[in-house]
């Protein structure tokens, strides 16, 4: 099987298969922080972290398992910092909306919408300026965080400056349970607004991994040959609820059959389609999913024996010496 | 040794900090400009090049995310705002982001900044551009809270500011910027979270800070003079605050005064208090007092600001009050003309604006 439709696929596969997990484990009430589960957004992840080395930086929200998982992170410290404990990737001091690991480019995530959005800029200010190396900053948010206006601050400043950073927005229509319809004018057009800033835009379908690698990978190699900030828009969609482990289609708050329509977009079965199409032996996908599986096993054994950080830790991190 | 003015000596230390460390870079709209913040970084624009001395876009949140990302890499950035008002624009990120990102971490990453907040006052200002809103700053775990109150504090605190891998809000009064004071050439640190007893005495301890402790310093000689003898605190740091250095003073003169430069409502002066009661209550002779600025929006006109911001003559009252001693009226209403406490919004009497 073709290298790329591999890596893809395992990143996909993986993502997904440790989303369910979290959803079917949270009701033992062991996980005891809010969690924003990534189903059905997985391509995008997938597809623009294959194009990063590990030095290259991302930065994410509090929809960030996806992004994290796609660049690499660890995923022991990962499920370890849903369930509170001292081997989290924070120690257990921000839980699922501060994921991190710096051995691995990413630098963090938070909750408040359009956040870190200047300090990704900010972190491509200092690789420009002062690293003087070649990587560049991948900055992942919503399109409800292009109605903030530290957006628009955020964008003005990369393209002053022509800062080397791969800006992808995921829309996935909804901000919680507020639809674009009542949110931004039918008009408005985000990659309109980004390209008036004097910054390369494109928009995009979200659910095709392979359109996304393409498209990353093009935007990515301009990018590092120097010729500023690019921005990308992929229309995607979450499946579950905005908060939590549960479908929330009875609420009603999306059209009826919205969800089905998406669902049959779904990343994983594309790229399985794609990858059946070219060859028909499936032994090596088995393979994947059951090394995947045993790691996720694993991961929540590892975050289950561990230990609760001790309550020194309070005093420790207030200020750094 | 040389006097030099305390916008002089904020520039040495921004000069001396940047010599030191390439990592040093000054950000903020105006940084550049041909009167280069009141003074404060004028000419560095040519001396340090654009890379370290950035002019920026009149977006205070972004500019204070960039500073955070460019922060956790390496970078140790200064920012600046020529109003303390137009920092609020950037309160999502220093509360949520600066202050919690070391914690955020656990430990791995750190942020050291330093955010210069100018405080404006008098000469019809008015309610944007007047404020002392030290207190914002100083409820927040995370930060650090400076506060000087002349040239020579300013230059050691800056300097160890720029230090600190922190961030660290640096508060600078406008009236204090013309103010001259002994300052030695080299560079020199001043620990951050240290107050300083400025005069030794034992019928009070008043504890002030920033411009305010020019207006208790106005009077300081005329009290002496007529046998009141207060222990002067200047508080320097507002945020890690020296808890010590302030009981250890009331437990001597058993009574005191908090002069705010701000609103006294939930403010500096309320946690002063607060420390002192709930440790040495039973020390007290009197019940603590305090003064700060009129509870109301600061007014443009001159006229009614007069009514607003602290004067050196309340102070005195205050005083009087607190320690029971008598003043002659006639010496007092002398002295009190003299130092012509009736226009509070301008900083001396020929003072000609704007700022």
């Amino acid at each position: 099987m073709n290298k790329l439709y591999r890596d893809l696929y395992k990143k996909i596969y993986k993502i997904r298969c440790v989303e369910k997990k979290i959803s079917t484990m949270y009701k033992h009430q062991e996980m005891r922080c809010p969690v924003h589960l990534s189903i059905g957004q997985e391509a995008v992840a997938a597809g623009v972290c294959a194009n990063l080395g590990k030095k290259d930086e991302i930065i994410s929200t509090h929809r960030s398992h996806a992004h994290y998982l796609g660049k690499g992170g660890n995923l022991k410290n990962m499920i370890a910092e849903l369930y509170g404990k001292d081997k989290g990737c924070a120690k257990g001091l921000g839980g699922s909306m501060h994921l991190q690991d710096l051995d691995n480019g990413i630098f963090g995530s938070v909750p408040i919408v359009g956040s870190t959005i200047p300090i990704g800029v900010g972190i491509a200010f200092y690789s420009k300026f002062f690293l003087k190396k070649n990587n560049i900053t991948t900055i992942f948010f919503g399109e409800g965080a292009t109605e903030e206006g530290v957006f628009h601050e955020s964008i003005n400043f990369a393209s002053l400056h022509k800062l080397p950073i791969l800006f992808v927005c995921e829309n996935n229509l909804y901000s919680v349970y507020t639809g674009l319809k009542d949110r931004q004018h039918v008009n408005r057009s985000i990659k309109k607004i980004v390209e008036s800033n004097g910054i390369e835009s494109h928009t995009s379908t979200g659910n095709d991994v392979l359109d996304v690698y393409s498209l990353a990978k093009e935007s990515i190699n301009k990018i590092r040959k120097k010729k500023g900030p690019i921005f990308l828009e992929f229309k995607t969609y979450r499946w579950l609820e905005h908060c939590g482990p549960n479908w929330d289609d009875n609420l009603n708050y999306r059209p009826k059959g919205e969800l089905k329509s998406w669902m049959n977009k779904c990343p994983l079965k594309k790229l399985r389609g794609k990858i059946f199409s070219n060859s028909k032996k499936n032994n090596t996908l088995d393979k994947i999913e059951k090394k995947i599986n045993y790691e996720i096993e694993n991961a929540f054994q590892f975050a289950k024996n561990a230990k609760f950080p001790k309550k020194e830790i309070l005093n420790k991190f207030i200020y750094s010496n | 040794m040389r006097k030099i003015k305390f916008n002089q000596s904020v520039k040495e230390a921004l000069t001396l900090s940047m010599l030191r460390d390439k990592k040093v870079v000054l950000m903020g709209l105006g940084v550049t400009d041909p009167k280069g913040i009141f003074g404060t970084t004028k000419d560095l624009g040519k001396k340090f090049g654009s890379t370290r001395v950035i002019e920026t876009p009149t977006s205070e949140n972004a500019i204070t995310g960039i500073a955070l990302g460019a922060a956790i890499k390496g970078m140790r950035p200064i920012l600046t705002h020529q109003r303390v008002e137009f920092s609020l624009l950037s309160m999502e990120q220093i509360v949520n982001q600066l202050s919690k990102w070391h914690f955020m971490s656990a430990g791995k990453q750190k942020v050291p900044i330093v955010i210069r907040m100018i405080i404006g006052k008098g000469w019809g200002q008015g309610p944007q551009h007047s404020q002392s809103l030290e207190v914002l700053f100083s409820h927040i775990p995370g930060l650090k809270v400076v506060a000087p109150s002349n040239a020579f504090d300013a230059k050691g605190l800056l300097i160890q500011s720029i230090k600190d891998n922190n961030p660290v809000i640096f508060f600078e009064h406008r009236w204090l910027h013309d103010i001259s004071g002994n300052v030695p050439k080299k560079s020199y640190d001043i620990k951050i979270g240290k107050a300083k007893i400025i005069k030794k005495g034992k019928d009070i301890t008043i504890v002030s800070f920033s411009e305010a402790i020019v207006q208790v310093m106005r009077i300081y000689k005329f009290l002496k003079i007529n046998g009141i003898e207060p222990e002067i605190i200047d508080l320097r740091t507002l945020r890690p605050i020296d808890k010590k250095t302030i009981i250890n003073s009331v437990k001597k003169t058993r009574k005191l005064l908090v002069i705010d430069n701000s609103w006294t409502t939930y403010g500096i002066s309320a946690e002063i208090i607060s420390i002192v009661t709930e440790s040495i209550f039973k020390k007290l002779k009197k019940s603590p007092q305090r003064i700060g600025i009129k509870n109301v929006m600061i007014p443009s006109s001159k006229e009614l600001a007069k009514h607003c911001y602290l004067n050196s003559k309340n102070i005195l009252e205050k005083i009087i009050s607190i320690t029971g001693k008598n003043i002659n009226k006639k010496k007092k209403n002398l002295f009190l003309k003299k130092i012509n406490t009736s226009e509070s919004d301008i900083p001396y009497k020929d003072f000609k604006g704007p700022f």
